[in-house]
């Protein structure tokens, strides 16, 4: 099928199951799923700059499903994602403004694969070690008759000495998080972590769900289940943000987007349903391969010429 | 629980195929009808292009969101 926006010749069942797996992992881990998306798109001949606006299009779709599901389970902490949108929508615009600087020099597709596969391969190394540092602290004092009842589906960290650091920094004006359990937080940290994740939102497409969910958690130290679904409530304003702005830029194909997120509806209630059955530290042992996946797939484009 | 597990399965796979129908009207309404106006739109007008884009997005997901959520609801009470 021919999308006439973006000038490409793409298969809907393609897009309509990409966005069912999307869907699904977004519902599960809190996630856009750029990381997939971006990379599947470029991998039908999509320019990246297309790939990235049209990308956000379907998110804010997909991201307004997961997240009223979210709801629903009680996972969402509306005032830490109201204050993280603010944040956000700033560093998107600045990510946005880099990828209009990198299409006028002509090498945006270069540079965008390399920076998408160093943060890709940092997150999942970063997660793996954090992760099995933490399953195997639980099993530990499990065995050692430490941990009983209520205390053994207390989220546990590896990254919780720094966590605990951060939240002791003082710097007016200080907020309390009570749905996410944070007596007291930095209102500027909360909006340094939201500002990171917007340029990487802005700059590699998605609603960088790959890097604020996890920066939600270690810096932060909000609990994964709530971190999932704060994430996606935050990725809804954000990611419309950077829809509206790619738009007028000439980024995005929304027909593509439509299409994508037709099987992302699916996918997104499966996944949170599935968050009900899951510990904090396993959801981020899982979460591990998918960045692997998207660097995986920008190395074959950028191997191969594009498409496979 | 095999029972109930291969119940579930066959309850989703029904809606999977009743939304595999909708979705097909749906691409032929969306693409055919609107797919020549948008093309036209995001050349000539990108800021109404945005707005319209963002709208699109939005209320196809509140909509197939509750054509999904009635579906599962429907089968749920057909199973009972």
């Amino acid at each position: 099928m021919f999308f006439p926006i973006s000038n490409a010749h793409i298969n809907p069942i393609y897009l309509v199951v990409v966005g069912f797996i999307i869907g699904i992992l977004g519902g599960f881990f809190g996630v856009g799923g750029s990381f997939i998306a971006g990379p599947a798109l470029r991998l039908m001949g999509v320019d990246w700059n297309y790939a990235v606006g049209t990308d956000l299009a379907h998110i804010v779709g997909k991201s307004i499903v997961a997240a009223k599901q979210h709801r629903a389970l009680g996972n969402v902490d509306l005032k830490l994602g109201s204050i993280m949108a603010f944040g956000t929508i700033g560093g998107a615009e600045c990510g946005a403004q880099l990828i209009q600087a990198l299409k006028r020099a002509g090498n945006v597709n270069m540079v965008v694969s390399y920076v998408a596969i160093v943060v890709y391969l940092g997150i999942s190394v970063f997660m793996l070690w954090e992760s099995r540092k933490t399953l195997q602290s639980d099993k530990r004092r499990s065995q050692a008759g430490l941990v009983k009842g209520a205390e053994s589906k207390k989220d546990r960290s590896a990254f919780g000495p720094v966590t605990r650091s951060i939240q002791r920094v003082k710097i007016w004006p200080m907020i309390a998080l009570p749905t996410s359990g944070i007596r007291e937080i930095s209102l500027w940290i909360v909006l340094l972590v939201a500002f990171v994740g917007g340029i990487f939102s802005g700059f590699l497409g998605g609603g960088a769900g790959y890097i604020r969910m996890p920066s939600m958690v270690y810096v932060l130290g909000v609990p994964t289940h709530l971190a999932v679904g704060t994430d996606l409530f935050e990725i809804v304003i954000s990611a419309s943000y950077g829809t509206i702005s790619h738009a007028i830029k000439g980024n995005v194909d929304i027909l593509i987007a439509l299409v994508m997120h037709t099987g992302a509806v699916i996918g997104a209630q499966i996944g949170v349903v599935a968050t009900q059955y899951f510990a904090g530290p396993k959801i981020r042992l899982a979460f591990v391969p998918l960045p692997l996946i998207g660097a995986a797939i920008v190395i074959y484009t950028l191997m191969t010429g594009h498409k496979l | 629980m095999k029972k109930e597990a291969a119940k579930n399965l066959r309850a989703f796979a029904i809606e999977l195929a009743v939304y595999a129908v909708l979705v097909t009207c749906y691409f032929f309404l969306v693409l055919h009808l609107l797919g020549e106006w948008l093309y036209h739109l995001e050349a000539r007008h990108r800021y109404t292009y945005a707005v319209v884009a963002i709208l699109l997005i939005a209320v196809q997901a509140v909509a197939l969101d509750a054509v999904t959520t009635l579906l599962f609801r429907f089968l749920r009470r057909r199973r009972r």
